[in-house]
């Protein structure tokens, strides 16, 4: 048992000022932005980075993260990925 | 209260019944709310329309050309009467307002989740997601939600509402729900747990609850959106935080 709640940690995204009304879109949206923005920043492994990760995977679809994903493999991303 | 009631060993209803006029059993502070706000809104309900109808009924047996055959011709207007008619019913509203708006924002509210859950409306089943435990090879915990065909049915199940995949939920845990449609418009409803919440493609909607005794409980898409719109219900059940534990551990391997 002791392990288990070791091995999965009940933890989410906490409540972000920014995005205080049942719309979340852009909530998923920004995060998803800022960790490509962070990354390229500061190179995949700077730790910080991976919270924008979790925030952007627990809040939106998959179906919408390999969206992504496919419109900036193709330059297509609305979004400049700069940091 | 819920503790109280447990004491005789009550068995709550959580899904709907034949010919059911009342509400489900609350398993939420915000159905609890809700239902009290019915319920008070109801009772003030029931002594205005007395007393309107009582005046009413009133006015027409004692008035009657029989009763009163001297008409008031030149008695057309009271200010102060209808000052009393417009301000009254007035204030009465706004008495209904403030608690409806309190209960709104209360609902709004995202207390620091536990726990988020995407759940996304397809034509016809659910799917739910779970990608708080990524592993660091990006799979997430997600699985379709189907209705369990009637030819299907064991014995005790319920007919166009169980499913053969339980969105899994830990009771007295904050659980953040984002609800999305990847078609058409969907809306995610459970009555026991006060959910409601249209599913609406390109758009994240976001609502917390928090489930306050562990069962089962069932709800339907509410959103009217192809043929199958009947046919695509939704099961909750809520476990334990070690039972839900056990399932995440299940679920992901
Ligand atoms: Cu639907």
């Amino acid at each position: 048992m002791s392990d288990l709640s070791s091995k999965y940690v009940l933890q989410t995204v906490g409540f972000d000022a920014r995005f205080p009304n049942q719309n979340q879109t852009r909530n998923c949206f920004q995060n998803y932005t800022d960790y490509f923005k962070c990354i390229s920043a500061k190179g995949e492994d700077y730790a910080p980075c991976k919270q924008f990760k979790k925030a952007y995977n627990s809040l939106c679809p998959n179906e919408w993260i390999s969206k992504f994903d496919e419109q900036r493999e193709n330059g297509t991303f609305p979004a400049s990925l700069e940091p | 209260m819920t503790n109280f009631f447990l004491i005789f060993n009550n068995i709550f209803n959580d899904a709907p019944q034949p010919w059911q006029l009342g509400f489900q059993d609350s398993a939420t502070p915000g159905f609890t709310g809700l239902v009290t706000l019915h319920n008070t809104i109801g009772f003030y309900l029931v002594v205005i329309s007395f007393s309107v109808f009582w005046v009413l009924f009133s006015l027409v047996y004692y008035y009657s050309s029989k009763k009163n055959p001297i008409a008031h011709k030149y008695l057309t207007h009271g200010t102060v009467l209808e000052l009393i008619w417009t301000i009254t019913p007035a204030l009465i509203l706004i008495a209904i307002a403030f608690p409806s708006f309190r209960l709104l924002y209360l609902m709004d509210e995202v207390i620091s989740p536990t726990l988020t859950i995407k759940v996304v409306g397809h034509q016809w089943y659910w799917s739910y997601e779970y990608s708080d435990f990524i592993t660091d090879s990006g799979d997430s915990i997600d699985f379709d939600s189907y209705m369990i065909p009637e030819s299907d049915l064991e014995l005790g199940q319920f007919r166009l509402l169980d499913v053969d995949n339980k969105l899994i939920i830990p009771v007295d845990c904050h659980i953040r729900l984002i609800v999305t449609g990847s078609d058409v418009l969907h809306s995610f409803a459970v009555p026991s747990l006060g959910l409601k919440l249209d599913a609406v493609p390109g758009r994240l909607n976001q609502v917390s609850f928090l489930a306050e005794r562990s069962g089962t409980f069932y709800g339907q898409c509410s959103e009217i959106c192809g043929v199958w719109h009947g046919f695509m219900p939704i099961v909750v059940e809520a476990v334990s935080s070690p039972d839900f534990l056990v399932w995440i551990d299940s679920a992901s391997s």
